[in-house]
């Protein structure tokens, strides 16, 4: 790791006038990636300016099927809320399954989207959820949000502060594991409104990223049963292809993990 | 046996340090002045190196120096060597390219060594490596070691035209031919035996400590080896004389082999310090790790398996392309040969075995002996082999197996060993019963019901242990003898030290070689220590490698407990006025049989020090070595069964039931015996399921450098194992052992391989068996 500076912020306010006064800074959330990172020499931030001690952006509040978690909830918080069980009990289970304990106990799920890897889990709720992500100085449709690898909607120095979503009838999140990582090598997650809408997200298996596949979406919405993805075609073109797993293997792996998706809805 | 004795289930004694975070590793060793070292390693699989500029990484902040291989060359430090010589079959001998500790000219694979830098910090000296600034000139690159040996392909060393190191044979090629033409039926099959990194839990580590007061050097390193490493420094790299050099391997987290050989990183602390004047320390970083240890396996071979009308194998032939990376570590040319080709017989009683066996050079890391060390490259190609054929011939995989067991003994294979004892049919039975073999085809019916592809599989292996005889290991060219040393000292007080030339890197060997001790003189274990890994303490020793420190480092220790035995004896007869023939050995006494007569172990060994009533001419003192050169290797075997569950739709494989009945001889201590083959079992299942080295075929850039990419099994991906023993004791070793720290590692992959396989009726399947490719073979069958 090259030397850099550290600041813990107290507010949002701080954290952005911290950031300002700073030539190369990073936010710096759980740092579950980017401390990695920088351990591994590949990130060289001048300045590394701390958001997890600002009060805030904690928390977890539900008000009727109405979610908001704050951007530095740790994914444990999500994973074991009984607020959000209630209502989403398919985020819970997607949080209790990103990494390991350590992992879950520092990572957030704000520093989780803004980072926005192509096989991270919280991507593809975010998706299918349609939730807004709130920052420091807007609000941003999830659809708007994930932009490509690695790359969001964020602008230089914007801080996602919170999470916004209202809770769907049903939802489920489905995961295929790379067998080294553990990383989603292809996760989909369904969420079917009380209108019949369905949205769904897949994440690990796109070239570009999470994305929503309409061809799923619009089977389901006209039949909402495990068999509905039979017939829909996955088209491979579209999708990674690495040392573990062909772009051909990822389509099926889209289509099996969203049948089980469904029937586990 | 007593509850600390042969035999006993005895908590290990080392795990009090190793679980309380009190070990001592090589990286824990802090010396005043000591500074740390980074190495500058090559980006590219081959160039040339042009330039070498380091003026400006030298005068950075922390640097107390940057040297290079010219400088090393300079200094006289010699090449890294091969120590085991093998003859092409026309006669000549291997071609070994020359491995410079620090290159200087070329670089052959990435992540090979070209300059050292020690600084204050290993911040420091990461910063300075970043800023030596190495000129290259890319070379065209092979990695594949079919490849390796066409033509026109890259040439990777001078002294090796065509990549081809030597093109070795073993067994009678015409009576195989011969066999294989009048055959009733010929399995044909080519099998390819994955690369692997051998990931021990603590990475290489090496501190180098040169003392000009004396001009003394001092190595701390991670050897399973310390006093072949101080041999092989002194008389060929040129760094110290034996006398003036001092190797200490403490605790060692885990080697698997891979710490048998002496790397550049040890060499070039050791001469660094001398230049520099300080202490020089490097530890590898787990890129490093995967970058240079050692790799393991890497086979492509063809075999033919020749039957008669009664399916009794007639001949076996073998055709072997083994990679052996870019340079020859140190006992790479045994692995493919004299370890590999030698098992082929496996269980059978084989008449006609030929195996023909290419070794190449590619631009890869160097690859040695990883757990089990050709051993499970022989076993995984004979039991696939063995599974097929009995799937072509229409019988059970159990009845071919039957067929074809040897049943008496000594049995002379027609490749080189003798097996000395084994009962192949009490493991085979003890394994199928264990695994319900004949209730399969109903648990097969039930998963059918549930969509997952259920089969099962099973694996009949034999290994050579207890490596070697030193004679005839010297005849086939090994470069050393592979006997083992022992120096049993009581102490005054009846304390016992035991200073043995095996080293222990998580076997466990101070409370197994306690428990022998305990057995023998009736003292309670913990009045007795293991002293090892230092050559300073410990008289000249082999080290510990090939499953050899029970059945050859205990042997030594009995032999010099046998001579510790009879003088105590002379004492205590003399001092109870008695015939020292009448004086037996019980419970930490030493009495006269039949008598109540008798003095405590601790009064003897105080009389031979205090030396005021000794038998008349006998020295002061009790304290005996001895050394003990093995008459045969050991053999080990045992019938594995894996049953699995494929999910047809993804690919995934789960290990249903795994089942391991091992005939390991006598067993010291059955608890560390279970976790020697849980242990082997893992990293064989890892192999089978989830493990592989890759390189990117153009630019040979590793691509499984991380455990981001590189899949180690997990306890998530293991079943609880079922395993158990039978014994046909040794009877060339004295405690009638054979040797288990292989066995699991060797066995399993073909009975994993075997399951899969069988579940979804298609045989094309290469390790790792991963999801991806079990999805495409089952969906390519239907």
């Amino acid at each position: 790791m090259y030397q850099t500076n550290y600041h813990r912020a107290s507010s949002v306010q701080e954290a952005v006038e911290m950031m300002s006064n700073v030539p190369e800074g990073k936010y710096l959330a759980g740092g579950m990636t980017l401390i990695p990172t920088m351990k591994q020499r590949l990130a060289a931030p001048s300045d590394l300016v701390d958001l997890r001690h600002i009060t805030e952006m904690r928390g977890i509040m539900v008000d009727g099927r109405s979610v908001r978690i704050g951007a530095a909830t740790t994914h444990e918080e999500v994973a074991t809320s009984v607020e959000i069980r209630a209502v989403c009990p398919a985020l819970c289970g997607l949080a209790s399954h990103i990494g390991d304990p350590h992992v879950r106990h520092m990572g957030t799920i704000g520093g989780s989207i803004a980072n926005n890897d192509p096989a991270a889990d919280y991507p593809a709720a975010v998706l299918a959820l349609d939730a807004t992500i709130v920052t420091d100085r807007r609000e941003i449709t999830a659809d708007d949000f994930f932009t490509g690898l690695f790359e969001t909607a964020l602008e230089d120095g914007e801080i996602i502060t919170a999470i916004r979503f209202d809770a769907p009838a049903t939802a489920a999140y489905q995961k295929f594991a790379n067998p080294a990582s553990r990383y989603a090598m292809t996760g989909v997650f369904v969420a079917r409104r009380d209108n019949g809408e369905v949205r769904l997200a897949v994440t690990g298996a796109g070239s570009n990223g999470v994305f929503r596949h309409r061809g799923l979406e619009a089977a389901l919405a006209a039949n909402w049963s495990p068999d509905a993805v039979a017939n829909v075609t996955v088209d491979a073109s579209d999708l990674l292809s690495d040392l573990h797993a062909s772009a051909a293997y990822r389509a099926n792996l889209v289509r099996v993990m969203a049948k089980r998706a469904v029937a586990a809805a | 046996m007593g509850v600390e004795g042969i035999g006993a289930r005895v908590a290990r004694k080392e795990d009090k340090r190793f679980l309380t975070g009190k070990g001592r590793y090589t990286d824990d060793m802090t010396v005043p002045g000591m500074k740390y070292a980074v190495f500058v390693r090559s980006p590219h699989a081959h160039a040339r190196i042009t330039g070498l500029e380091k003026t400006a990484a030298a005068a950075m902040p922390g640097v107390i120096d940057v040297l290079d291989g010219q400088q090393l060359l300079a200094d006289g430090i010699g090449n890294l060597i091969c120590g085991w010589m093998i003859h092409s079959r026309d006669g000549s001998p291997m071609k070994m390219g020359a491995w410079r500790p620090l290159a200087n000219k070329t670089v052959r694979y990435v992540g090979d060594a070209v300059a050292i830098v020690v600084a204050d910090s290993v911040a420091a000296a990461r910063d300075a490596a970043e800023a030596v600034v190495v000129d290259y000139e890319p070379l065209p690159v092979v990695t594949d070691p079919v490849k390796a040996l066409e033509a026109g392909q890259p040439q990777i060393h001078p002294e090796a035209p065509g990549n081809l190191i030597f093109d070795w044979e073993l067994g009678d090629a015409a009576a195989a031919d011969q066999a294989i033409a009048g055959a009733a039926h010929v399995t044909e099959m080519k099998i390819f035996n994955n690369r692997l990194s051998p990931n021990p839990m603590e990475p290489r580590s090496t501190l180098g400590i040169y003392d000009p007061g004396d001009d003394h050097y001092t190595c701390y390193t991670t050897s399973q080896n310390p006093h072949l490493a101080r041999l092989v420094m002194s008389a060929f790299y040129n760094v110290a004389p034996e006398n003036k050099l001092r190797v200490v391997a403490p605790d060692v987290g885990g080697g698997f082999g891979s710490k048998i050989y002496i790397y550049p990183e040890e060499i070039v602390c050791l001469w660094a310090s001398k230049r520099t004047g300080v202490p020089v320390k490097w530890t590898s970083d787990r890129t490093e790790a995967f970058l240079t240890d050692a790799h393991g396996r890497d086979h492509v071979s063809t075999v033919k398996m020749a039957f008669d009308g009664n399916s009794r194998i007639t001949a076996l032939k073998v055709d072997t392309i083994a990679n052996l990376g870019a340079y020859m570590s140190l006992f790479s040319s045994a692995v493919p040969t004299y370890l590999y080709a030698t098992l082929l017989s496996g269980q059978y009683d084989i008449p006609a075995i030929h195996a023909n066996v290419r070794t190449v050079y590619t631009n890869t890391a160097p690859v040695d002996a990883y757990r089990g060390a050709g051993r499970p490259e022989a076993t995984y190609l004979l039991e696939r082999t063995m599974e097929t054929a009995a799937r072509e011939l229409g019988i059970s995989p159990a009845e071919l197996r039957r067929i074809n067991f040897i049943r008496s003994f000594p049995h002379q294979t027609p490749v080189i060993m003798n097996y000395d004892a084994g009962d192949y049919d009490a493991s085979l039975n003890a394994a199928m019963a264990a695994a319900d073999w004949d209730g399969f085809a109903a648990r097969k019916a039930e998963a059918e019901q549930r969509g997952m592809k259920r089969g099962i599989g099973m694996s009949c292996y034999i290994e050579a242990c207890g490596i070697a005889p030193s004679a005839a290991v010297g005849s086939l060219g090994a470069g050393v003898g592979l006997w083992e040393s022992a120096e049993v000292r009581v102490n005054a007080v009846g304390t016992i030290e035991v200073m043995t030339g095996s080293h222990s890197h998580g076997q466990g060997h101070e409370t197994t070689f306690a428990q022998l001790v305990a057995d023998r003189l009736g003292v309670p274990i913990d009045s007795v220590n293991i002293v090892h890994g230092d050559t300073d303490k410990v008289q000249m020793g082999m080290g510990t490698y090939g499953s050899r420190s029970g059945a050859v480092g205990m042997s030594a220790i009995v032999k010099a407990l046998d001579k510790v035995e009879a003088k105590a004896k002379k004492i205590a007869a003399h001092l109870m006025e008695a015939d020292e023939n009448d004086v037996v050995v019980e419970n930490g006494e030493l009495k006269v049989a039949g008598t109540d007569r008798s003095v405590p172990w601790s009064q003897v060994a105080l009389a031979a020090y205090t030396a005021h009533n000794l038998p008349a001419g006998m020295e002061p003192g009790l304290k005996e070595g001895a050394f003990y050169d093995p008459a045969n290797f050991t053999f080990p075997a045992g019938c594995y069964i894996c049953e699995v569950e494929v999910d047809p739709e993804t690919g995934q494989t789960k290990i249903v039931q795994f089942v391991a009945a091992d005939d390991f001889g006598n067993i010291i201590n059955p608890m560390i015996v279970e976790g020697q083959v849980h242990g082997g079992l893992a990293q064989g299942i890892g192999q089978a399921l989830l493990e592989g080295v890759h390189y990117d075929p153009e630019s040979g850039q590793l691509l499984t450098a991380s455990y981001m990419d590189y899949a180690m099994p997990r306890a998530d991906d293991l079943p609880s194992f079922n395993v158990s023993t039978s014994n046909t004791p040794c009877p060339n070793n004295p405690l009638g052992i054979k040797g288990c720290g292989e066995a699991g590692a060797i066995g399993s992959p073909p009975a994993l391989i075997n399951a899969i396989t069988d579940a979804i009726g298609h045989n094309t399947l290469t390790m790792p068996a991963t999801p991806q490719k079990v999805w495409a073979v089952a969906n390519a069958a239907n």
